[in-house]
């Protein structure tokens, strides 16, 4: 690999999140009113309360003074104090990080495995009974708002079946070791299930289809012909080469499965970032609101910059250029 | 074949030529078409939601969605005369999935219209000034949009301009132009280098012309196809929007009728007759458009086809 490709994609990644820094500032300064002027509005505030808020703010000052300050704070970590607790806003996404890192983390890492497992047997067996059943199933779930999704699982598995509980992180009953990792599970069956259905099917979509594009390729006729067992010609020859272009979309669709945590979190009471959006949504915590797109844009653009990293090993091909 | 025969026939102008093409191909492309079962049934499902929405006035009376004066027992299951049970106000739930039909393909189809028409602009723009420094920044711009949690994004410029109808339409269209960019991009770099375009630039054709007349046309394809696509993840993100509570609670869509349901208790009271219709409502309507989108990607991309 290529220093020269390195330093680009490194660049390009820092470009992208001055960007967010900038477009993140200006995203909170459009809105109808000042935040102080919405605090008001969302905790009936006095005239002075307001004023003093508006200098802790500091909004009377100039939007290029303002800018400043909220660059050097940002820089060194001071996301704010959130309008509804008081505590800083980057203790309070600290503090919810990891539930959602475990709900994506597993969610995700099962609707890899499962979509491009089941892609692959649909695009090699093409027309066959699974490859079609699989492909309406994919079409149906990909088709299906995520929370609704979450809201059925819950009213048959949770609700009218009782085999999981219906929502939180764990029961909160203070167990520890194996007790508690198998009560934590337990929560988390039904938001990573939800998680990994609408987002697998999208893969095995993606999967399948560049897979049939590679499948009529020269190189997969020549293995043939040189006499290769199916299984290696899938395994060596065409999946390695169709895997590539999947790599990429889901490497892009990170940013919406953060998305999808925030609706699936609500649903399910599940305490991680997404839950807390939903609260701040709706006690105007502008902040935190703030603070929660900010962390997610770095989270997406580290997930596409050790992507195109990997990229550039996986093919070099992209690295030479 | 006398002179005279050949007099009455008229020579068609280049414009007739155009367009009796157009035709022709367009012809050949629903022969195409026809033969995709699922590309038929996908528009058959559109078809009739969109009828659905159009004709819903006359199927529901205002007075039958109104908290106040509906009729229906509160949150019972299916009986006479409410065929699909009713929510906590005794409105009727069919009456609300009819009604909701038209908000949510409002919002699908125009933030659609959004979206497609700034990526189109800045695509067809970005591919016909390829490698130009206006293409890099437009494709830097196009990139980052990519790039960033753009369903977040959404949540949060809905949090801060406020629930209206019109304002979600915005965001989704505001959030959602840059994969139809990129592609369109991608289409118009490789028109551009047809040889009909560099013919009609060395004739002295503007570059708006060429555009216009030459690149629009060949790209419109991809467009269209990509814009049906792209409904399907409009009326989702709508969806999504509504049951965060960012929907506009005075238009019902089948997302508010879902949110009301979940912040009523649907879920933990089991009344699943509340919550099954709108989300089946919005599955049939998404699939019946992706449906359609890649059936019509199938005809208008011979490597796709079989």
């Amino acid at each position: 690999m290529r220093w020269r490709y390195l330093g680009r994609k490194v660049g390009w990644a820092l470009v992208t999140l001055v960007f967010v820094l900038v477009f993140n500032f200006f995203l909170f300064r459009i809105m109808p009113g000042d935040p102080a002027g919405l605090l008001a509005r969302s905790q009936r505030l006095t005239e002075a309360e307001v004023a003093e808020q508006r200098a802790l703010f500091g909004l009377d000052e100039s939007l290029l003074n303002q800018f400043g300050t909220y660059l050097k704070q940002t820089l060194s970590g001071n996301l704010g104090t959130s309008y509804l607790t008081g505590q800083p806003v980057v203790d309070t996404i600290t503090s919810r990080l990891w539930p959602t890192i475990l709900l994506v983390g597993v969610g995700t890492i099962i609707a890899i495995v499962l979509g491009l497992m089941m892609g692959i047997r649909g695009a090699w067996t093409r027309g066959s009974r699974f490859d079609k059943s699989s492909l309406y199933g994919s079409l149906t779930l990909y088709s299906t708002p995520e929370g609704w999704l979450g809201m059925m699982l819950l009213i048959i598995f949770a609700g009218t079946l009782g085999w999981f509980p219906v929502g939180g992180y764990d029961s909160g009953t203070g167990d520890t070791g194996i007790a508690h990792v198998v009560d934590v599970l337990n929560h988390l069956v039904l938001p990573a299930a939800t998680l990994a259905l609408g987002y697998g099917a999208s893969y095995m979509i993606v999967m399948r289809s560049s897979l049939i594009e590679v499948k009529d390729e020269d190189f997969v006729a020549t293995a043939r012909a040189k006499g290769l067992t199916e299984t290696m010609i899938r395994r060596k020859h065409a999946v390695p080469n169709a895997f590539l272009p999947s790599f990429t979309l889901i490497v892009l669709s990170f940013g919406f499965v953060i998305g999808g945590a925030i609706v699936i979190e609500t649903i399910f009471s599940y305490p991680g970032i997404g839950q807390l959006t939903y609260q701040a949504i709706d006690a105007y915590d502008y902040p935190v609101l703030q603070g929660v797109f900010l962390v997610s844009s770095l989270a997406v653009v580290v997930a596409n910059l050790f992507a195109d990293i990997t990229y550039g090993f996986l093919d070099p091909r992209i690295s030479e250029v | 074949m006398t002179d005279t025969a050949v007099a009455k026939q008229p020579v068609p102008t280049a414009r007739q030529l155009v367009w009796r093409r157009r035709r022709q191909a367009v012809a050949r492309n629903w022969l195409l078409y026809r033969h995709n079962r699922q590309g038929i049934v996908g528009l058959g499902v559109m078809v009739f939601f969109i009828v659905l929405a159009l004709v819903s006035p006359l199927l529901v009376s205002p007075a039958d969605i109104e908290p106040a004066t509906a009729q229906g027992i509160p949150n019972s299951p299916p009986y006479s005369g409410y065929p699909l049970g009713t929510d906590n106000f005794g409105r009727s739930v069919l009456d609300l999935v009819i009604v909701g039909s038209r908000i949510s393909l409002l919002v699908g189809i125009t933030a659609t219209l959004v979206a497609v028409f700034l990526g189109a602009t800045i695509g067809v723009i970005s591919g016909y000034y390829g490698g130009t420094r206006l293409d890099t920044g437009l494709n830097a711009v196009t990139n980052w949009f990519l790039v960033i949690p753009w369903l977040v994004l959404a949540i949060v410029l809905s949090a801060i301009l406020g629930a209206s109808v019109w304002i979600i339409i915005v965001v989704i269209g505001v959030t959602s132009w840059a994969q139809p960019a990129r592609l369109i991009r991608a289409q118009a770099l490789s028109v551009r280098e047809r040889p009909y375009v560099e013919r009609a630039r060395v004739l002295g054709c503007s570059d708006r012309t060429i555009v216009a007349r030459h690149i629009l046309p060949n790209v419109a394809p991809v467009i269209f196809a990509n814009a049906i696509l792209t409904v399907a993840v409009a009326i989702l993100t709508e969806t999504t929007l509504s049951i965060l509570g960012l929907g506009d609670a005075t238009a019902i869509s089948w997302g508010v009728v879902i949110e009301q349901a979940f912040s009523a208790g649907a879920m933990t009271n089991g009344y699943w007759w509340w919550l099954v219709p709108p989300g089946v409502a919005i599955v049939c309507v998404t699939l019946a458009f992706t449906m359609c989108g890649y059936a019509l990607d199938e005809v208008l991309n011979p490597k796709l086809r079989r």
